[in-house]
């Protein structure tokens, strides 16, 4: 395997590994800028993989190629719904976030295995109709050298999950949107009174996570997996948590922390080809993210800046 | 005086009222999707409570649900969200039977403490380096246990595969090392039931003694309700985190290794965390941080995990209805804010009633 083949293999593996994260980091990021936490990722990016698999295998032969992207809406979409379980849990009946969080993760693997029971019979969807692929990015894989590198052959959802990260940036740091919401999470009641509805931009927050991370779950199940079962999203919703701590809650570094786990994850994947890394016991290629990840939250981010008010109910004044 | 035992009430009636929703809630999606809510709660209840090997299947299930629900309550109350039980739980699965594999010829006086104390060591450590790290450098302990879990998991899939046994499936643990007693199983017909019960009991008691009796206690609570006062009163907050977290790790390493000695005997490996720890945390939550609760909470628990085994040929219902029963108990616990407001307008009212009678 020649130079260019190789690192064509790695990115785009890393970039595949990396796409869901990378949706479901940046919905978090919304989430906790409005000030409620949101464990309950894992379990509505579960949610999201289970309904873009039903949605594939349900209409893969309507919409042929368009398939999977248009999975990701069903996906998204019943993010949302889920999410409104930890909305109003954690806005209106003023529930501990993270107990409501634990809910939802309990929740949505019963859930979802469930409902695939009662529609197919078993505890896996099997394969699906339609799943992404690899592709090539519009123009840009002409480029000379780095294009077939960096666009070629490449997971489409990962460039995507690269755009809407830029657009939640501007989103949160350039509209008045984004301002509001980030002053709820930091100071809810200064926000109360100059006029904004706290209540309001918390749904918001934790409805675009729904969005997001049923969108995340969604391409975990037609990108990576080809199938939903229990074993589909395990783990990667934490992952994606970390992605966003890892990140600063800021939608750029939640991205960047995002490819990073992906990179992490394909080396344990295509670490065979690669000279000197194949000598390296698996096991190491492995746990070598999740230790990096505690090495550098220690050592260079240093203590979590999270937002000020993260985690507490907020109660209007009367 | 009546305030007191009024809030003391509530605490008793909030998870009991929980439990009642939770079930009502399943009952409601099962009648949607066409089952028979009431077949499927009679075939898990009969089934658990109709044979004794059944009933001590699920007193053993507990018995690890009660370690988890404690390792997960403890630093729960000292603020802390120890999400890494499973981890934990892993960590000391793997040690206890390590250890008893390397000395199968020990006597069991001997072999099991040793066993036990390798799982109880090893889970404090690995739940320790994330109380540590929250100390000194004030990481995230969610993040941190959630990376230690997966490196937990993978690296106990590694030493089974290298060190341990040629395969996934590691020996099984010699008799000196066994938790199994003749009088248990024969008892419950046959089932993985053993002295990890008893061990449980007698550690609810201590943890409870701990906790309402000890100053160590006393500080772990004082710090979870308000670090800053108590830092201005002369604990240290260091202190009590890394505690609180070595012991939340003990306790979920000691159930790994009642888990491992007691209830499978052996090692082996696994494709993801085990849910046992995630339902540690459930059962904490529903115990409302109350050791007697959790041990109860842990065997209702118990009784839904194995019952649900029965739902699929007695009742035709997927067994993940009890998961979604234990969700919604759980969501309810969480949304109590209704539940008590309920409680008091009911209250209320009464308290109206009786005054216009007079």
């Amino acid at each position: 395997m020649n130079l260019e083949s190789l690192l064509q293999l790695i990115v785009s593996s890393s970039l595949t590994y990396a796409a869901p994260l990378i949706f479901t980091a940046l919905g978090g990021t919304f989430s906790e800028r409005s000030g409620v936490v949101n464990i309950g990722l894992e379990g509505i990016m579960v949610m999201g993989a289970f309904m873009s698999a039903v949605f594939n295998l349900t209409f893969f032969e309507t919409f042929g190629q368009m398939t999977p992207w248009l999975g990701l809406l069903a996906g998204g979409l019943i993010g949302v719904l889920f999410s409104l379980i930890h909305a109003v849990a954690t806005i209106n009946l003023r529930a501990d976030h993270i107990i409501s969080g634990t809910v939802i993760n309990l929740a949505a693997p019963a859930l979802a295995v469930f409902l695939t029971r009662a529609i197919y019979g078993a505890a896996q969807t099997g394969p699906l109709g339609r799943s992404f692929g690899r592709s090539n990015i519009f123009l840009l894989h002409r480029i000379p050298v780095i294009g077939p590198i960096f666009f070629g052959n490449t997971s489409g959802p990962a460039y995507l999950g690269i755009l809407v990260a830029i657009l939640c940036w501007i989103v949160l740091y350039k509209t008045r949107f984004g301002l509001r919401l980030r002053s709820v999470g930091e100071h809810p009641h200064a926000a109360e009174t100059l006029g904004i509805n706290v209540y309001l931009m918390k749904y918001s927050g934790v409805m675009i996570s729904g969005l997001l991370g049923g969108i995340g779950g969604a391409i975990q199940a037609q990108a990576i997996h080809n199938e939903f079962g229990i074993l589909t999203v395990a783990g990667q919703g934490f992952i994606a948590m970390a992605a966003m701590i890892f990140g600063k809650w800021n939608p750029l570094g939640a991205m960047g922390a995002a490819i990073f786990f992906g990179f992490a994850h394909s080396l344990a994947r295509v670490g065979n080809y690669i000279p000197i890394i194949q000598d390296i016991p698996s096991v190491w290629l492995k746990v070598l993210p999740y230790l990096l990840t505690i090495v550098i939250l220690v050592g260079v981010v240093g203590r979590s800046e999270a937002p000020k008010d993260l985690g507490n109910t907020y109660v209007k004044s009367k | 005086m009546l305030k007191v035992s009024r809030s003391k009430l509530d605490n008793l009636l909030v998870p009991i009222f929980s439990i009642i929703l939770g079930f009502v809630f399943g009952a409601i999606l099962m009648l949607f999707f066409g089952y028979n809510p009431i077949t499927a709660y009679e075939a898990m209840i009969m089934g658990v409570f109709g044979s004794p090997y059944f009933l001590g299947e699920a007193l053993r299930q507990a018995t690890i649900l009660t370690f988890t629900g404690l390792g997960f309550a403890i630093a729960f109350k000292a603020g802390f969200f120890n999400i890494g039980v499973s981890g934990q739980l892993l960590a000391g699965w793997v040690s206890a039977i390590w250890v008893a594999l390397a000395f199968p010829d020990l006597p069991r006086l001997v072999l099991v403490p040793l066993s036990i104390g390798a799982g109880v060591l090893f889970g404090a450590i690995w739940a320790g380096i994330a109380g540590f790290l929250r100390a000194y450098f004030g990481t995230s302990e969610v993040i941190v246990t959630i990376m230690l879990n997966f490196t937990a998991l993978h690296t106990t899939n590694y030493i089974i595969r290298n060190i341990l046994a040629v395969g996934n499936t590691t020996e099984r643990i010699s008799e000196n090392a066994s938790l199994r007693v003749g009088w248990l199983t024969d008892l419950t017909a046959g089932s993985r039931l053993n002295m990890g019960f008893f061990i449980a009991i007698v550690v609810v008691i201590l943890y409870w003694i701990f906790m309402t009796h000890m100053t160590a206690g006393f500080e772990i609570r004082a710090v979870g309700l308000n670090p800053f006062a108590s830092t201005y009163a002369g604990m240290s907050a260091k202190k009590n985190i890394i505690l609180s977290m070595v012991i939340s790790g003990a306790l979920a390493g000691l159930g790994g290794a009642i888990h491992g000695m007691g209830t499978f005997g052996n090692l082996f490996t696994q494709n993801a965390l085990p849910n046992i720890g995630f339902n540690g945390i459930a059962v904490a939550l529903l115990g409302l941080g109350n050791p007697i609760g959790i041990f109860f909470s842990s065997i209702l628990f118990g009784v839904l995990d194995v019952g649900a085994g029965f739902m699929p040929n007695r009742a035709g219902v997927p067994d993940e209805m009890a998961s979604i029963v234990i969700a919604a108990i759980i969501f309810f616990v969480g949304a109590n804010y209704l539940i008590r407001l309920v409680l008091n307008k009911v209250s209320t009212n009464k308290a109206v009633q009786n005054e216009g009678g007079e």
